[in-house]
């Protein structure tokens, strides 16, 4: 596990600090600035989202996938991500959701293979969200993309502008919803990043997941905060965004694909 | 020409009766087609997540084009001033709304959650091509509409003609619309091509014109009316004209992606080794749609016989069904290339081809917009006057 729990006692202590001198300096929330250039902490990164604030473009979250620790035969992701969510399947695998899954890239050349977790990647310049019709696909302030359920109205034609196959339709009526991620019979939906995790100040259910396997193959975070492990993995490694050529400055990274 | 040129149907024949009745059947069935899906979930038809477009889309997509296409005989006449066409306006026009209405309803059955039209009726993303076709199509019917009328009340016939540019301009527009929505999708290697548009127009003139020869003789010999040589001599040359267009802008989409390696598979997919969309292009695009009409309009062995036109212009409606089919569902069958020059699995088929079997309420639901297109047309010539009384050679202006 790439944090651990010492990470989580950080954020809770920074997140407490934070209120209170939110309390006392409401706005100032962009760190505190000890001299020119010295920062004592980025309260963005981690801070839970207040009731009825809104999303703020200082944080842009993100995703590292290691896929050197990412091991073929396991679904911790995918199994915390569909208990998470309740997007269990219906037993019908063409039609079922699947917010993420594993995939398994091999090199036909050395047959060298590779598993790694794909899901929305939550494009800084998303087809998706150019696409629809009526403004459902949508990206959040801080990056993250969403499908309003009360607007879509099940054309389909963001999975058609998708580049990742990230997308699923409801095919059929679902039971088991959370009340934390609304599902709707005839609309889109697709990995959130666990918004409502993350807007409470906790990490997405598959990097948690992910950390419990010891693998620690996820980081989550804030790209635009400088001192976050996200941000200082991608200033140390080589990492990769999946068909970077296509320009859509994905918000999910990944280190070591053999490509 | 002074007098009265155009005359409604009687509409009270027997065959008239049966045909509304039989037509009316047909969108019933595409309305109960329409509630099955939506009642127990798409998971009824063939679509899934990887086609997630399917033969509603097939049938909804080539009606939009026609019904641009459809217009073309209004246009040929105001636009570029051939007055023999001028007898053919109003069916050609009234037949395009009709066409883009029963297009649109299966679109919009075809929805998720068709009960929010409103939604998108009045929320609109402006960078989605899908958000500028909503103005194009209602845009489309109500100039259609204003033409019309302007060519029906005599006093104001002299706006027809500029109400006719604008009509050509929109529909150009229209179709260009139709086939950005494909033309747009960058992350697909069968699409993702600027010349998807120009191709959709050119099958819009095919097929809008080969079902408009269909209707005006249809309803030429139901109705006892005259239909002269001179005249379907012009529809069918201006039909092969529209069917050589097609065949070249075909040649153009494919010799380009040819050229690039990185689109070597996708071709290889469609052209040589894709099963039903192989088969479906040679057979159906190219020879059905293509080849048997330019023979049957062509060649002296037919001379002119009205049985080898007609014949010609269900092949380019066939070819045009299996042009779409390959377009749209052959498209996404071909997996995303999400690392180039990898081999890719997933329980999400990632790296496969998709496979999918249009299911009955899909057909259902595309074959009743097609009858409700027909039936629109078919009340529209027994209320208005529409049909020329004749198209008999001595009556039509000869340029």
């Amino acid at each position: 596990m790439s944090c651990g729990n010492s990470c989580n006692s950080n954020t809770t202590s920074r997140r407490g600090f934070l209120t209170s001198m939110a309390a006392s300096a409401a706005g100032a929330t962009a760190g505190l600035t000890l001299a020119p250039g010295v920062t004592l902490f980025s309260p963005a990164q981690a801070r839970a989202r207040g009731k009825g604030e809104a999303a703020s473009s200082k944080v842009r979250w993100g995703m590292l996938v290691d896929a050197n620790k990412c091991d073929d035969g396991c679904t911790a992701c995918v199994d915390a991500c569909a208990d998470e969510n309740g997007w269990q399947g219906e037993g019908n695998p063409a039609t079922d959701a699947q917010w993420i899954r594993k995939v398994k890239v091999t090199d036909p050349g050395t047959g060298k293979s590779q598993s790694l977790p794909m899901m929305c990647q939550h494009c800084e310049e998303p087809p998706c969200v150019d696409v629809c019709p009526t403004g459902a696909s949508m990206k959040r302030a801080d990056g993250i993309v969403l499908v309003d359920k009360h607007s879509c109205i099940g054309c389909r034609y963001c999975m058609m502008a998708c580049p990742y196959q990230a997308r699923s339709f409801v095919h059929e009526p679902v039971s088991g919803q959370r009340t934390h991620a609304p599902r709707g019979k005839g609309t889109v939906e697709s990995c959130t990043f666990c918004v409502h995790r993350v807007d409470e100040g906790q990490q997405p259910a598959c990097v948690e997941a992910c950390g419990g396997t010891k693998r620690g193959a996820l980081t989550f975070g804030d790209l635009n905060d400088s001192e976050s492990e996200i941000s200082k993995k991608i200033a140390t490694y080589p990492t990769q965004a999946i068909r970077s050529d296509l320009g859509l400055k994905p918000g999910v990274r990944y280190l070591g694909l053999d490509t | 020409m002074s007098r009265e040129i155009h005359k409604r149907i009687e509409g009270r024949s027997p065959a008239f009766l049966a045909l509304i009745a039989g037509l009316g059947i047909l969108v019933l069935l595409g309305m109960g087609s329409a509630w099955t899906m939506e009642h127990n979930g798409h998971v009824i038809t063939g679509m899934s997540n990887r086609i997630v477009w399917g033969m509603p889309h097939v049938f909804a997509v080539f009606l939009i084009v026609a019904a641009s296409g459809a217009l073309n005989v209004a246009s040929i006449s105001s636009v570029f001033g051939r007055t023999a066409y001028k007898p053919l306006s109003r069916l050609s026009v009234v037949l395009a709304i009709a066409l883009l209405v029963g297009g649109l309803s299966v679109l919009v059955l075809d929805l998720g959650r068709p009960d929010r039209l409103i939604v998108a009726m009045t929320t609109y993303n402006f960078r989605s091509i899908f958000a500028w076709n909503i103005y194009l199509y209602v845009g489309f019917i109500a100039i259609a509409g204003v033409y019309l009328w302007l060519m029906m009340e005599r006093s104001l016939n002299r706006f027809s003609k500029p109400a006719g540019m604008v009509a050509f301009i929109w529909r150009l527009a229209l179709t260009t619309g139709t086939g950005s929505i494909f033309g747009f999708l960058v992350a697909r290697q069968a699409y993702d091509a600027a010349v998807m548009a120009p191709l959709f127009i050119a099958m819009s003139f095919a097929f809008g014109l080969a079902i408009f020869i269909l209707v005006i003789m249809f309803t030429s010999g139901g109705t006892g009316r005259e239909l002269g040589e001179a005249m379907v001599r012009r529809l069918k040359n201006l039909l092969g004209i529209f069917v050589g267009a097609v065949l070249y802008f075909t040649i153009v989409q494919h010799l380009t992606n040819i050229y690039a390696a990185e689109h070597h598979a996708v071709e290889r997919f469609i052209l040589l080794d894709g099963g039903i969309y192989t088969t479906l292009f040679w057979v159906g695009q190219i020879i059905i749609g293509g080849a048997l009409p330019l023979v049957l309009l062509f060649t002296p062995l037919f001379a002119d016989s009205r049985e080898a036109i007609a014949l010609a212009a269900l092949s380019v409606i066939a070819g045009g069904m299996a042009q779409l089919y390959v377009i749209i569902i052959g498209g996404q069958a071909f997996p995303l290339v999400l690392f180039p020059g990898k081999i890719v699995s997933s329980s999400f088929a990632d790296g496969s081809i998709a496979s999918y079997s249009p299911s009955l309420p899909e057909i259902g639901l595309g074959i009743g917009g097609v009858a409700l297109a027909l039936v629109i047309v078919a009340m529209a010539v027994k209320i208005l006057a529409l049909l020329p009384r004749t198209l008999a050679d001595a009556e039509t202006d000869p340029t």
